[in-house]
């Protein structure tokens, strides 16, 4: 039985990596008595599949893992499938909630695989209105060939197909961009080099709101939260 | 009262691996903010001097946190050395060390308290200090600064930092810092005045020990006395020793971290204290007697702690874990009761670590493991007979051959042995032994695997204080670099052998401040300024640095590290005791030079070495005999001595609540 899960990582956690995210659902689900399925061979894993890696350092309210739980173990009527964010979220280290738990009924794919693009904020107490404004016009632009490297290979690509929407948040401080996340993806840190080239990217917090799936014309959340949320100005206290 | 979180949390985005300066632990205690400062409880703040990944795990250091958090009066917090890119950054921006709990300023407690387990992290003691904002030398602190406290099995000879430290705790804290949160509670209650009030209290305090109170004096290299200053400060200090470890059932919240660490698993203490009587082991010899956790705490605790972490592994520690006279039933129990908790399918692993070298030892790693074979260790530390029997590891070649045998028998594909070099009495044929035993060991894998490995570790032997070999001079890098090279030479044609050793420079790094003195504290000073940090990292230690202070003070290797000392010799923790008598050590080092063994004497007679004696405690075991297999240390034709003082354990009881018969 596979459940999909949605959670937050804010405020000091933002600094955990996504290897030690790992180590901490996998020891939380122990903690809840939850079995999880584990591969065949000769080093069984367990059965958790993490959807895109958040950058180092980046908060966000749209994280998700699925996981397949093994029902030789538990009967998967016997879960409480509702008071679970609620427990769940009790283990996790503060900043780290589960907000939706979801069994879909029709076999789903992959996160990796069907997320295709992703809503980010970005602010800095040094990036100002006139600077938004100017990160906004970047839409205006045809191509925007920008210097890239990955795996050691340098590339020029045009990365403005890959810009979907940019504009400013609702208090004009932060700039909302969402970026495609298929191919050679946009890092939210490239998207700073370029929008804000007077800011060390090191210096702009980075907050993932949403990751969509897009079917045709149809572009949906993977879980909607339960009730809307307004982009928050919430940071978990130190 | 501030969290100074603000200031650091961008130069997080610029270090490497940024987790281990958060905290938010399972387990961590948060802290109680308003209760900070001059009328609040006395504030704690726990170090470790090196890596957070390595001191996370840190026993001594989580049990002390618990039960300081847990007194009405105290508070605790943690703090780790900052890695240098960290270092840096806080210097450059001027932020202070800071807690991981709170991220409040070092300074800002009451007590800055070290757990020292190596000498080669004494720079980065001082390096934190320095963080903290704090005066380096204990001398030039203020009434408003921290008392840096230290602790830990380096602190039995703390000397070498007589100058940074006010205050050292000899032997087991768990009480003790209890007495210290009264003594500075006083301290504070009378408007913390001046500092030679609370450390001449604290001094009189059992167990701990304030350099400043005392005076060395010296004719030329040679100490002629330590002399306590005051005559109600005690002319001897000695160790604390807890008489009851199932009085202590810590940690009980165990911290499990969010970042990886060196051993990041639960970890259960199942006894103190060990008296096989290894003449270089340190650990083994300030840490008697022996104490045994009641079997079925033992279980509950990791019963508890698996569930409060949610690891599926643990290790249950001691300086030999199948020495535990239940390890059987304990094993038994622990696999029930993970088969029986939700959610685990049952695949816990436990860890045994310091395995004794024998077949049953094996028999039980086998048991344990959890279909993981990843390699079995052992130590037989030397390589003939002859010589074991110099330093009382008395294992014989046929214990060694038995345990690998059935290991490779078992499924396992590496066996790793360690050795030391640079042994008392050692010559080029007990070297060459080393490589004899592991070809040997090798050629008995291949009867059973053609994928067998043995891989010998071999260590330069750095002499201990409060241990029969501290009168030995060490051996020069160059004679250790020599033997090194004759086993590398003996088996480089040997197939399925490997040989990895230890750098001997660091070696006699560490032998300068093991049984070094206060004069030491200034070269200690300089290899800090000199940028020598993490010294037991290889890519940030150098020789050079230390030789060169040495020379800048006057002071030479020869006199440090590489002389032997005399049985007249003031050696300069002559003041500070583990409990063994003197003659008891001297008299032991004379049985080694006459190649005579003395068995264990948790089972066998008292040799009387003085602490059971000396501070009416006892063994606390729940059996009067050794246990299954192996002729370590027993059944061996040896001196006997008087009677044992032991208490026995209701080991009945035990095994019944285990369901397992005993
Ligand atoms: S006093 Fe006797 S029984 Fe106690 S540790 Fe020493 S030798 Fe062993």
């Amino acid at each position: 039985m596979k459940i999909r899960v949605r959670s937050t990582k804010l405020g000091k956690v933002r600094f955990v990596g996504h290897r030690d995210m790992a180590r901490i659902w996998d020891r939380t689900l122990r903690r809840l008595g939850i079995p999880v399925a584990f591969t065949q061979g000769f080093t069984p894993r367990p059965r958790i599949a993490f959807g895109l890696a958040l950058p180092m350092g980046a908060e966000s309210l749209a994280e998700y893992v699925d996981v397949e739980i093994d029902t030789h173990h538990v009967d998967g009527h016997d879960l409480d499938l509702d008071g679970l964010p609620v427990a769940w979220s009790e283990l996790l280290p503060d900043g780290i909630d589960v907000t939706v738990v979801d069994v879909p009924d029709v076999p789903v794919e992959s996160l990796q695989e069907s997320v295709t693009s992703c809503t980010w904020e970005l602010w800095s107490p040094e990036i100002t209105g006139e600077d938004l404004a100017a990160a906004v016009a970047l839409l205006d632009a045809d191509e925007l060939l920008v210097e890239r490297e990955r795996k050691r290979e340098r590339r020029t690509d045009d990365i403005r197909p890959l810009l979907l929407d940019l504009r400013p948040d609702h208090t004009g401080h932060r700039l909302v961009a969402e970026l495609a996340t298929t191919g050679r993806a946009l890092r939210p840190a490239e998207l700073c080099t370029l929008a804000f080239p007077h800011v060390d990217p090191l210096d702009v917090r980075v907050l993932r709101t949403h990751q969509w799936t897009s079917h045709d014309d149809d572009r949906r959340e993977v879980l909607p939260l339960p009730v809307s949320v307004a982009a928050p100005d919430r940071e978990v206290g130190a | 009262m501030s969290s100074v979180w603000a200031r650091i949390e961008p130069l997080l985005a610029r270090v490497q691996k940024p987790a281990r300066y958060i905290g938010c632990e399972d387990g961590a205690i948060t802290p109680r903010h308003d209760e900070f400062g001059p009328a609040g409880p006395v504030a704690w703040l726990l170090a470790y001097p090196d890596t957070y990944e390595i001191g996370l795990p840190n026993q001594g250091l989580q049990i002390l946190y618990e039960i300081l958090n847990e007194r009405d009066d105290a508070v605790a917090e943690r703090t780790y050395a900052p890695w240098r890119d960290l270092d840096h950054l806080m210097r450059v921006n001027d932020v202070p060390l800071f807690s991981v709990e709170s991220h409040r300023p070092a300074a800002e407690f009451d007590l800055l308290a070290f757990n020292l387990s190596a000498e080669l992290v004494f720079t980065n003691l001082v390096n934190m200090i320095d963080l903290a904002g704090c005066p380096i030398h204990g001398a030039d602190r203020a009434p408003g600064d921290p008392l840096v406290v230290i602790g830990g099995h380096a602190a039995f000879n703390p000397e070498p930092l007589a100058d940074f430290v006010d205050a050292v705790v000899l032997g087991e804290g768990e009480e003790v810092v209890s007495e210290i949160t009264e003594v500075v509670a006083a301290w504070k209650a009378e408007g913390r005045t001046d500092r030679e009030t609370v450390l001449r209290h604290l001094s009189q305090v059992p167990g701990v020990y304030v350099p400043s109170m005392y005076e060395v004096r010296y004719d030329g290299p040679r100490i002629v006395a330590v002399e306590a200053r005051y005559p109600d400060v005690p002319a001897t200090v000695d160790k604390r020793t807890v008489a009851d470890l199932g009085d202590w059932p810590y940690p009980k919240r165990p911290l499990a971290p969010l970042t990886e660490v060196v051993h990041d698993r639960l970890s259960v203490e199942v006894f103190r204290g060990c008296t096989r009587g290894c003449r270089f082991c340190q650990a083994g010899m300030i840490t008697r007697p022996v104490r045994e956790r009641p079997a079925e705490q033992v279980r509950t605790m990791v019963r508890e702690g698996l569930r409060r972490t949610g690891y599926n592994e643990v290790s249950l520690t001691s300086l030999s874990t199948a020495d535990f006279s239940d390890i059987e039933p304990v094993v038994h129990g622990i696999l029930e009761d993970s088969a029986s908790a939700p959610g685990s399918c049952g695949n816990t692993t436990i860890n045994l670590p310091s395995l004794r070298v024998d077949a049953f030892t094996v028999g039980l790693a086998d048991e344990v493991n959890n279909g993981r074979r990843s390699g079995l260790t052992f130590a037989p530390e030397a390589g003939s007979w002859r010589l074991r029997t110099v330093i009382n590891k008395l294992i014989t070649e046929d214990d060694l051959y038995g345990a690998v045998d059935s290991a490779f028998s078992q499924g396992w594909t590496r066996v790793k042995l360690y050795f030391l070099i640079g042994l008392p009495t050692e010559t080029d044929a007990d070297t060459l032994g080393i490589a004899e035993l592991a070809t040997r060991c090798a050629e008995i894998g291949r009867r059973h695997t053609g994928r067998a490995s043995v891989t010998v570790s071999v260590g330069g032997f750095v002499p201990k204080p409060h241990t029969p070999f501290q009168w030995f001079g060490q051996n020069t890098a160059a004679e250790l670099q020599r033997k090194i090279d004759l086993i590398r030479g003996a088996t480089h044609k040997v197939k399925g052998v490997h040989v990895k050793w230890h750098d001997p420079e660091a070696s006699v790094a560490e032998g300068i401040v093991s049984r070094g003195d206060r004069r030491l504290g200034r070269v200690i000073e300089r290899v800090w300024r000199d940028g020598g940090t993490f010294q037991e990292w290889g890519e940030h230690f150098d020789l050079r640095r230390w030789t060169s202070a040495l020379e800048a003070e006057g002071l030479s290797l020869e006199q440090y590290v590489y002389r032997h000392r005399t049985v007249d010799e003031v050696l300069p923790w002559a003041h500070l005791t583990a409990g063994l008598h003197q003659d008891f050590l001297w008299d032991d080092w004379q049985a080694a030079l006459a190649e005579s063994g003395v068995e264990d004497c948790r089972w066998t007679p008292c040799y009387d070495c003085g602490v059971c004696t000396g501070y009416g405690i006892e063994h606390v075991v729940a059996s009067p005999v050794p246990p299954a297999g192996g002729s370590q240390g027993t059944g061996q034709d040896l001196e006997r001595g008087g009677e044992v003082p032991v208490t026995l354990l209701a080991r009945r009881t035990a095994s019944e609540a285990l369901g397992v018969g005993a």
